[in-house]
């Protein structure tokens, strides 16, 4: 272990971690079957729905995977095995408790009824297939928002089940999710303690940036960032976290290096425009660093700006570890999380932060033997 | 008696430099007044049908601002919206500031009219009246060509008239939300002319371009959709460095205006780093795409940063030393203007605020 | 520091204000009610022409989309950056104090007649649950002489 004159650590691989940040796949559509109805099941069949698998990972892509994250049978896409994932993260990385989610496109059919049965399918699968077989993995619950009512029930179907510790919601939304049609999620999430997470994912009815559809599959990724400002903005203006107050955020491979520009101009613009969101009673920065967490890969700074960074973050309370297994966003293991820290403050990051945010301690007590 | 508490407005000395203020605004005080410079089918279409962009309202903006017309209050004219008596201009800007030089950025919103031979007419009559009513009364000022963006043949036949016809025209004007990424081919040939005439490309804060202002959709307040403009802004600097507009040409300036500036950098960080994993998509660019936004882009400086420790603005300036150029800007009349002696939250350096007051823009305008 | 003549009552009706430059210090009077007040017209925040600004109400919420508006005609919105003011007391209605940023002064206040009216009408907006900020325009005590009819500020 690294430590330098300075009593700063550096974090080195093998160090118990909570990795908030683990992309799990469905290998593919039929391992939903068992989970949705007789008439579900011919429909899709019958349909030709041969995959959900969304494309913001393309499977040849550098970034969707790391070297020694592909998995051995290339038909089946990365992070489908828990054997993979255990052999491939959890032990060589320590990691104590893995914040799990599966994207898999239910959020982007245009039948309701449909994504619900869909969405519910693969929370069971998650739960089955993941969840209870390996008690260190803390589930997502997928959801569909068109109209939150089947959201809500969803959240209450799972919310009394302890390995599903957050919401899951997709940043490229239909629309910002502060908007008042969505609170019915966020009163279930506060009242049942789960977090709401949006992670990098989505895309049904808006272009990918304000300024239309871009060509590259880079610029797309790049501006991932965009979309999580314009949701942050949208959950402070229009007073989200007046109306939930124990509500917690987490923002999902996003990057966390436009925190503190969007906070700055947040607050300027606000002074100004008050009127316009008079429920917001103190400093939108205040209400962010209180109700947001952010995981911290992809890094998006080179090491030496990082102090600064924190420093204008206001600490380094809202950074949770994570690798974003299987995406490949450093070179060695030791490059998640580059910057020497106190002792303390690199508790925080690696395990801490998330224990207290994700409240694991009490709902998913960490399993004998880790 | 109560004293004056001091907030984030320092009272800087008046700076020992020529101010060149990089964005002011000059507003055509109606439709009619353009009447003149445009052929009479133009001049009918104008009092019949008129000005039609991608919006449902038949005037004022989607989003009602914090001021109205988003000016402050102490700047409008006996008649007039702010900014279209120049005589005013002179005595409530100009000369008591002493600005030097001022870029003129005219927003009367061409280039997001769906009517596309309109828009041409329209661009042709702004930028006559811009010559006339501008740059023809006062030595001080230049000004932007507007272009119909949307329609690059026009565009680029207008771009080319206008900058023929008077050297105070010193840049072209693109509003930021645009139907498409500006790095996407069709708006190439804007970029080739400009950069053969040696003008640069300003993108200024504005415009509905007809997609919904945020990637979610569409914010309920102005707070989010005027703090939310940066989005675009991340955007287009990301669409024009990774499609290789500045590597194709490599003399193009683009001037990104009213943008803010804190984002730059983490916009930077993160285009490297993605890039570097996945650069076998962009074959074509040679260097790193924080590279061409050091070299080719110029941001203005308003509205400034204020960060809640004002000193964070002097690590904004570090992490920006290898970046784009800065230019101050008042945005003169609207209401988040930026004074010159106050605009900077800290004092900073003597030689970083000439470069920022006008060494920075003489080179970008070549004035 | 003089006491100087800046109007008659009926010169500033209610809801009305007139500029009056004193000691080169550019101060608004304004009428709420058939009361004057003062307040120098230099914004905290980046120094603009507060008396220039519009004159409104104070807007509150105690959650979203429920909005109370409060104070008509005794809001002062600075003509740039629209930071509001309470025009009685100078006080700002934004920044709230609760977090604390060293580099902030924070005003001290004399008291004086006018200082202990302005005190009791702060307590007054405090008790309606709004956060004064540490931002304030400076303010000054005006006098009416019934009598005369002419009011008098003192800087």
């Amino acid at each position: 272990m690294g430590t330098p004159a300075s009593g700063k650590i550096r974090y080195q691989q093998g160090m118990p971690v909570v990795d908030t940040d683990v992309h799990v796949a469905v290998p593919s559509i039929a391992a939903l079957y068992p989970y949705l109805s007789d008439h579900w099941h011919d429909y899709l069949v019958e349909s030709g729905v041969r995959s959900l698998e969304v494309n913001t990972y393309p499977r040849g892509s550098d970034l969707s995977a790391r070297p020694d994250a592909r998995p051995d049978d290339p038909a089946l896409p990365p992070g489908s095995t828990l054997e993979q994932v255990q052999g491939q993260l959890l032990e060589p990385w320590n990691v104590q408790r893995a914040i799990v989610h599966c994207d898999y496109g239910v959020h982007l059919l245009h039948n309701e009824d449909l994504a619900v049965a869909m969405a519910r399918a693969l929370n069971d699968w998650l739960a089955d297939q993941w969840l209870s077989r390996d008690r260190r993995l803390c589930g997502s619950i997928t959801v569909c928002t068109d109209r939150p009512e089947p959201a809500v029930a969803e959240i209450e179907r799972l919310a009394g089940r302890p390995e599903f510790v957050q919401i899951a919601l997709p940043a490229r939304s239909q629309q910002p999710y502060g908007k008042r049609v969505y609170w019915p999620i966020y009163e279930a999430a506060e009242r049942h303690d789960l977090v709401v997470a949006i992670y990098a994912g989505g895309g049904i009815g808006n272009p990918i940036t304000a300024v239309g559809w871009p060509s590259l599959y880079l610029e797309d990724y790049v501006s991932f960032a965009q979309a999580f400002q314009a949701q942050l903005l949208s959950l402070v203006a229009e007073g989200v976290f007046v109306k939930y107050p124990r509500l917690k955020v987490v923002f999902i491979e996003s990057g966390f290096t436009w925190i503190p520009s969007t906070m700055w101009r947040l607050d300027k613009n606000w002074k100004g425009l008050r009127r316009e969101v008079p429920w917001i009673d103190r400093l939108p920065s205040e209400m962010i660093r209180e109700h947001l967490r952010v995981t911290i890969q992809p890094l998006n700074a080179p090491v030496q700006v990082l102090d600064r960074v924190i420093e204008h973050l206001g600490g380094d309370t809202m950074l949770l570890f994570s690798t974003d297994y299987p995406h490949w966003q450093f070179e060695e293991p030791a490059d998640a999380w580059p910057l020497a820290l106190d002792a303390a403050s690199l508790d925080r990051v690696l395990r801490e932060s998330a224990i207290v945010t994700y409240g694991l301690d009490r709902r998913r007590p960490r399993p004998e033997g880790v | 008696m109560a004293r004056v508490a001091v907030g984030n407005g320092a009272r800087a000395s008046k700076p020992r430099v020529s101010i060149i203020d990089c964005d002011i605004h000059n507003a055509v005080p109606g439709l009619e007044v353009l009447l003149p410079y445009m052929p009479e089918r133009w001049q009918q279409h104008a009092r019949t049908i008129g000005m039609r962009g991608r919006t449902a309202l038949a005037r004022g903006y989607d989003y009602p601002k914090g001021a109205v017309d988003a000016c402050r209050v102490d700047a409008w004219p006996a008649n007039g919206p702010p900014g279209s008596d120049l005589a005013l201009m002179q005595r409530q800007h100009l000369d008591p500031l002493g600005i030097a030089i001022g870029i003129l950025n005219c927003l009367f919103k061409v280039g997001a009219q769906l009517n596309h031979a309109w828009e041409a007419a329209l661009a042709r009559a702004v930028n006559d009246w811009q010559v006339a009513e501008w740059l023809e009364k006062e030595p001080r000022l230049r000004a932007s060509i507007v272009i119909p963006y949307e329609h690059p043949e026009s565009a680029v036949q207008e771009l080319r008239r206008a900058a023929r016809l008077h050297p105070g025209f010193v840049q072209i004007l693109i509003l930021v939300r645009t139907r498409e990424p500006l790095g996407r081919p069709q708006y190439r040939p804007i970029f080739e002319a400009a950069s053969e005439l040696g003008l640069p490309v300003a993108l200024h804060f504005g415009a509905i371009g007809g997609n919904a202002v945020t990637p979610c959709g569409w914010p309920s307040f102005y707070l989010e959709e005027h703090t939310g403009m940066s989005l675009a802004f991340q955007a287009q600097l990301v669409s024009l460095v990774l499609e290789g507009v500045f590597e194709r040409f490599p003399q193009l300036k683009v001037v990104l205006v009213e943008g803010g500036f804190a984002w730059v950098p983490s916009v930077m960080w993160r285009m490297d780093q993605h890039w570097r994993r996945l650069r076998a998509e962009t074959p074509y660019l040679r260097r790193a795409p924080s590279e061409y936004v050091r070299t080719n882009v110029a941001l203005t400086t308003q509205p400034m940063e204020e960060p809640q420790k004002p000193g964070h603005v002097l690590d904004l300036l570090e992490m920006m030393a290898e970046g784009p150029k800065l230019m101050f800007a008042t945005d003169y009349p609207h209401w988040d203007f930026d004074a010159p002696d106050r605009a900077f939250p800290v004092q900073i350096p003597d030689d970083t605020r000439t470069q920022i007051y006008e060494r920075n823009a003489r080179g970008v305008y070549r004035l | 520091m003089g006491r100087y003549t800046v109007a008659t009552v009926d010169e500033i009706p209610p809801g009305g204000r007139k500029i009056v430059e004193l000691q080169g210090l550019s101060i608004g009077v304004f009428n709420i009610g058939g009361e004057f007040f003062a307040i120098r017209s230099a914004c905290p925040h980046k120094g603009g022409p507060l008396c220039l600004g519009v004159v409104t109400g104070f807007v509150r919420a105690d959650t979203p989309g429920r909005y109370e508006y409060l104070r008509c005609g005794e809001v002062i919105r600075c003509p740039w950056h629209g930071w509001e003011f309470d025009i009685k007391t100078g006080l700002s209605w934004i920044d709230p104090n609760r977090l604390r940023v060293k580099s902030y002064a924070v005003a001290v206040e004399e008291v004086t007649p006018a200082g202990q009216a302005a005190a009791s009408h702060a307590t007054e907006l405090r008790d309606a649950g709004l956060i004064e900020g540490p931002y304030r325009a400076e303010v000054y005590p005006v006098t009416v002489d019934k009598a005369t009819r002419l009011v008098t500020v003192e800087v």
